[in-house]
């Protein structure tokens, strides 16, 4: 295996995913690959030689060089600032990874997945959605995505549009749509009980976004019965942005 | 202490600076407490001035990651041994 360097990455393009996030195609050359749940570290240097650096979830499957980035501006941060709102295509960063072998999943795998976002904690999710249908997959994945309201989905239009074998439960913590069957709310039992599997199919479960809400869903799965091997979170808290 | 923390996954990066193998995926047996996990599920604080990340059955620091200029300081003395699955 090889050291992990950092490379020089150009943006190749931008799309809007919401008001606050949006997502970076860098094109590294040398990229070695990834699988889907890995992430990368994102350098940036100012001219006085100060850096400051994060951690990002790759959103897409491996591509050859390109990679794709989901970046949600955190106010006051050191780097979301700049990615979400200053740099412009054709821009140069430097991009270390990918790394991280744990929450991750590969599409020869034959165990049904759930898959528990949080915010911005969809984005190794999707990353995982979208190596599936890459790959032609026939594990069934289904997904509990819990957001303040409906304006902050990421990937709206990708999600909406039908993927055999993929299940979606939206749950909005703050508000929620007109005539919507559930009230606003953070993830309960009920929640993980009826838009997850049951743990007698021994699913594997990937639960990702603030820490507090993967602490609670991880617990709630817990209680369902799943078993603590099955569960693999990730958690992104106040040092990211 | 902050009770806001990150997972090891973090360490994925600044480790993958030192070791050839994603020790991440490694697991580790706490000194304090005996309990053994994946570094990946360690709680981790940081990231100023490094990275410190404790066991998450008893909270008692497992690792201590520090990048200068030119050097990287690691303390396992929280770990007792590390099991690296490798091919044979």
């Amino acid at each position: 295996m090889r050291r992990l360097i950092w490379r020089a990455a150009t943006l190749l393009e931008v799309r809007e995913e919401t008001a606050t996030a949006r997502t970076l195609v860098f094109e590294v050359p040398g990229w070695p690959g990834h699988q889907a749940g890995q992430h990368v570290d994102v350098r940036l240097t100012a001219e006085d030689g100060y850096s400051a650096q994060r951690s990002y979830s790759l959103a897409g499957p491996a591509d050859g060089e390109r990679i794709e980035l989901t970046v949600e501006l955190v106010p006051d941060g050191e780097v979301s600032p700049y990615l979400t709102e200053v740099v412009e295509v054709g821009d140069q960063v430097e991009i270390r990874g990918p790394v991280g072998g744990w929450f991750v999943w590969r599409p020869e795998s034959r165990a049904p997945v759930l898959l528990v976002g949080g915010g911005s904690g969809i984005v190794p999710l999707m990353a995982m959605i979208r190596t599936r249908r890459q790959a032609g997959s026939q594990v069934p994945f289904r997904l509990i995505y819990s957001l303040r309201d409906h304006d902050r989905r990421y990937y709206a239009g990708e999600l909406h549009r039908p993927d055999p074998g993929l299940d979606i439960t939206y749950l909005y913590t703050r508000n929620v749509p007109v005539s919507w069957p559930r009230r606003a709310g953070r993830v309960m039992l009920d929640d993980l009980a009826e838009g997850g599997w049951p743990a007698t199919f021994q699913p594997d479960c990937y639960v990702c976004g603030p820490t507090g809400f993967v602490e609670a869903a991880a617990d709630l799965l817990l209680a369902l019965g799943h078993a603590p091997d099955h569960i693999r979170t990730e958690r992104f808290g106040p040092s990211g942005g | 202490m902050t009770t806001e923390y990150l997972d090891g996954n973090v360490l994925a990066g600044p480790l993958g600076e030192i070791f050839s193998v994603d020790v991440t995926t490694a697991t580790g047996r706490c000194a304090s407490c005996g309990q053994v996990a994946a570094l990946a599920s360690l709680r981790v604080y940081g990231p100023g001035p490094g990275l410190v990340a404790r066991c998450p059955g008893c909270e008692e620091v497992m690792l201590r990651l520090v990048r200068g200029p030119g050097a990287a300081w690691l303390d396992l003395r929280g770990i007792v041994s590390l099991r690296v699955a490798l091919p044979d």
